[in-house]
């Protein structure tokens, strides 16, 4: 069997893992700089595709054309994300069933970008191991729907990779830590990542893995924390400096990166401060950890209600868990590891780094499928109920959510009018009574049935939830025997046709010279380093002599006359020079800034008294 | 194949736990998917299938009332589960009781409870859990026994019995999802979605 990796494909961060045959240990792949995390970000630049850290240090230079957190894209129609698209810096329209991203005049779906993110990771391993890589199992939050799971698939195959396992983050979790570290019995993996919140409670009894429950929030995690804090900061802005940012797609962007920076910050200290250089004026802002806490204190616990319904499910009380396993950076955050610790009442896991986790977990799942592990066993479930509609609009539950997975029910269809030929059924998923609440999947038309009375034909069909979490459906006319026609329309994602024309076009995009792409990095960085060079030039300049300023304004221009060059070393060393230029005009800057903010906060205390 | 052979079971709805969880587990080693990912793909549909079905039977068997019901289905000879929901029935005894609680519901609904009116219909939602532990607990033992110890001749009358207690048991259920519904669902620990 050829190599499988295994893929953690985040809402923030990405990354490959597998298993090494020596030792049976699942290791992370670096990239050539030695990083491990791939920031899940894709920059459509006039001149290529730029991916990980070449297009996060875009997000500020190009909001409009730099797409961040598309996970929380994949596999929703419009109406789903609406309320979050302001807070989103590029364009997001409805398509047919999907949501498509405006970049300048070319149009992308989710999985695409998603597909961006997977290909540089695949080429990864494949520098790694010297092979091409073909197939991967890759992991989704626990409570993804049919329709984020399919999304996610099709990103693998627009990838060019063959996905042989969608794997659940949390259980992949445990999988990683059930290799060493934990005992057997009942184990709650709680999953806060950037954009979703899982909880998984497994057993874990000779070798076999297996979820007795798990529940959710695909639309909950560290991003949620980051804008509850540039809400906040956004307001003070407001206050202290009577400028509203919310408009400014650039201006968010560097308040979002440096509120995501602050916040981690905060998991280790009690206090921390931003400093912040905009147009015009810079923000200095501190911050307390209690500050955040009170900011995030909602969401936090919002995560609670998910944990209680899925212990009910379970059968369980907090007190019968044995083991607590923390995943996913937004673990860090003291006040979630608190909220957790009270609910269950005892110290969590964590001593593997909750942001490699599931990827290592993800390549244990790859290597047994492989055939490389056949004492440990993953039976997962399906995190939500399966339904059809019924008269009234009521659903019928087929198959109840927590089922294990694989699994199948059957179910009869007839006619009710003579001589009909076609039967319609319309599935969903969901927990609520009524077919408009749940999450529509698909409407299938069985054709092809042969004319009889009203009621006579009896048609078979069987609805299979694969080891995927993927529905299948297949329909069979009893009376004769014939495999029913089945054509499917599916409610949420793409159609085959277009996931073919997706894998075509990604070879023409993707192929781009290695060599081309390294020099559009290059340029842009000189280009960030331009525009700072630039604003605290217009802002500071008083702050220097006039030795300093010229030294400046010459490694300036000498910086813009490399950049039009085609040889990146030049451009690297220009900007380098242009670096150690305003070391010092930086250093005086932030002083100035941070008297600036005392003083006003002086004058606050005054003003006060 | 149904449920039961599935495990290698007798038609009986005493099953013991623990050795049926250790069925599974050794049945799953044996047939999981995972383990054939290097076969044909009609070996691995095939697998696939196998493996679908024992997940679907070790749901059906494991729960008590889950077993009961799918004795119902299997007994009348269905296929599916066309036809098998029971019709929620209130108990008798208590229908006065669950008068003045639709009554409360009502009220809840056009405009608020006052403290009193919630601490009562607090009371009778205690009231009615108990009933509702009381029935199920009636379906595992007694009525569960009564159904393994019947001579063929009395079968008929035991699944009216069981369909009688369901009956009653879903009724409860749904009141005590409406009154705590109209409590506000503050309690610690309440799901306030569907239970199956």
């Amino acid at each position: 069997m050829s190599r499988i990796v295994g893929i953690d494909l985040g809402t923030t961060n990405s990354l490959v893992a597998y298993v090494d045959d020596k030792t049976g240990l699942p290791r992370v792949i670096p990239d050539r700089d030695g990083q491990v995390l791939l920031p899940s970000i894709v920059s459509f630049t006039g001149e290529g595709v730029l991916v990980g850290a070449a297009a996060k240090r875009q997000l500020v230079r190009r909001p409009e054309a730099t797409v961040y957190s598309v996970k929380r894209l994949m596999g929703r129609g419009y109406d789903d994300v609406k309320e979050e698209l302001p807070y989103l810096p590029f364009a997001v329209a409805p398509a047919d069933g999907i949501v498509k991203i405006q970049i300048g005049s070319r149009e992308v779906t989710p999985p695409e970008v998603s597909a961006i993110v997977l290909r540089s990771l695949k080429e990864r391993a494949e520098a790694h191991f010297g092979e091409p890589i073909e197939k991967a199992v890759v992991t989704v939050p626990a409570y993804f729907n049919d329709s984020q799971r399919q999304a996610t698939k099709d990103a693998g195959r627009i990838a060019g990779l063959d996905v042989v396992r969608i794997v659940n983050e949390p259980t992949a979790a445990s999988l990683a830590y059930g290799l060493e570290r934990i005992r057997e019995g009942l184990i709650a993996v709680y999953d806060l990542g950037g954009g979703t919140f899982d909880i998984s409670i497994l057993r874990v009894k000779d070798g076999i893995f297996e979820v007795l429950a798990t529940n959710g929030n695909t639309h909950l995690g560290g991003d949620d924390f980051d804008r509850a804090v540039v809400r906040w900061l956004l307001e003070d802005i407001r206050a202290t400096h009577q400028v509203d940012l919310a408009g400014d797609p650039e201006a968010m962007q560097e308040l979002r990166l440096a509120a995501e920076a602050a916040k981690m910050r905060l998991s280790a200290d009690e206090r921390t401060a931003l400093t912040i250089p905009f147009d015009g004026f810079t923000y200095h802002r501190e911050i307390a950890r209690a500050e955040l806490e009170r900011l995030i204190a909602s969401l936090v616990d919002s995560t609670l209600t998910p944990c209680r319904m899925a212990l009910a499910d379970a059968g369980l009380a907090p007190a019968d868990i044995d083991e607590v396993v923390l995943v996913g950076g937004s673990t860090r955050v003291p006040l979630v590891r608190r909220r957790v610790q009270e609910l269950f009442g005892k110290t969590p896991h964590s001593q593997l780094n909750p942001d490699e986790v599931v990827a290592l977990g993800a390549a244990v799942q790859a290597h047994i499928l492989a055939g490389g592990i056949t004492n440990m066993l993953l039976l997962d479930v399906t995190p939500l109920s399966l339904g059809i509609e019924t008269l009234g609009g009521i659903v019928s539950v087929l198959i109840p959510r927590n089922t294990t997975i694989p699994t199948n029910a059957r179910e009869m269809f007839t006619t009710s009018v003579d001589g009909q030929r076609v039967v319609d059924m319309h599935v969903v998923q969901g927990e609520r009574e009524l077919a408009k609440d749940c999450r529509s999947l698909a409407r299938f038309e069985l054709s092809g049935i042969d004319p009889m009375p009203a009621g006579m034909p009896k048609i078979e069909v069987v609805f299979l939830i694969d080891a995927n979490g993927i529905l299948n459906v297949t329909a069979t006319e009893l009376r004769s025997q014939k495999a029913a026609a089945i054509e499917v329309k599916p409610t949420y994602g793409l159609s085959e046709a277009d996931v073919e024309r997706m894998v075509e076009e990604s070879f023409t995009y993707a192929e781009a010279d290695v060599e081309a792409r390294l020099l559009i990095e290059t340029r842009n960085e000189a280009d960030t380093v331009i525009t700072h060079v630039e604003r605290a030039l217009a802002q500071g300049r008083h702050l220097v002599g006039d030795d300093e300023r010229r030294a400046i304004e010459a490694a300036l221009a000498a910086l813009k006359e490399a950049r039009t060059s085609t040889d990146r070393d030049r451009i690297r060393e220009a900007t380098t020079a242009m670096n150690r230029a305003t070391e010092h005009l930086a250093e005086l800057m932030m002083d100035a800034a941070l008297k600036g903010a005392l003083a006003s906060r002086r004058a606050d205390e005054i003003m006060e008294r | 194949m149904d449920h039961f052979e599935v495990f290698g079971l007798p038609r009986r709805l005493a099953i013991d736990a623990v050795e049926l969880q250790r069925k599974f587990y050794e049945l799953s080693r044996r047939g999981h998917p995972d383990f054939h990912q290097g076969a044909s793909p009609e070996r691995q549909a095939e697998v696939l299938a196998a493996s679908a079905r024992l997940n679907a039977a070790y749901r059906a068997l494991r729960d008590p009332v889950a077993r009961i019901e799918y004795l119902i289905r299997l007994e009348e000879g269905r296929q599916t589960r066309e036809g098998a929901t029971v019709k929620p029935k209130a108990p008798p005894e208590l229908l006065e009781e669950i008068f003045e609680i639709q009554e409360a519901l009502q009220e809840a609904k056009s405009g608020g409870l006052d403290a009193a009116a919630r601490e009562t219909l607090g009371a009778q939602r205690e009231r009615l859990r108990d009933r509702y532990a009381e029935e199920e607990s009636r379906l595992r033992g007694p009525l569960s026994q009564a159904w393994d110890a019947a001579e063929p001749n009395e079968r008929s009358a035991r699944l009216t019995a069981f369909k009688e207690a369901l009956a009653t048991r879903a009724y409860l259920r749904t009141v005590i999802d409406d009154i705590e519904e109209a409590l506000g669902g503050s309690e610690e620990g309440y799901v306030p979605h569907r239970r199956h």
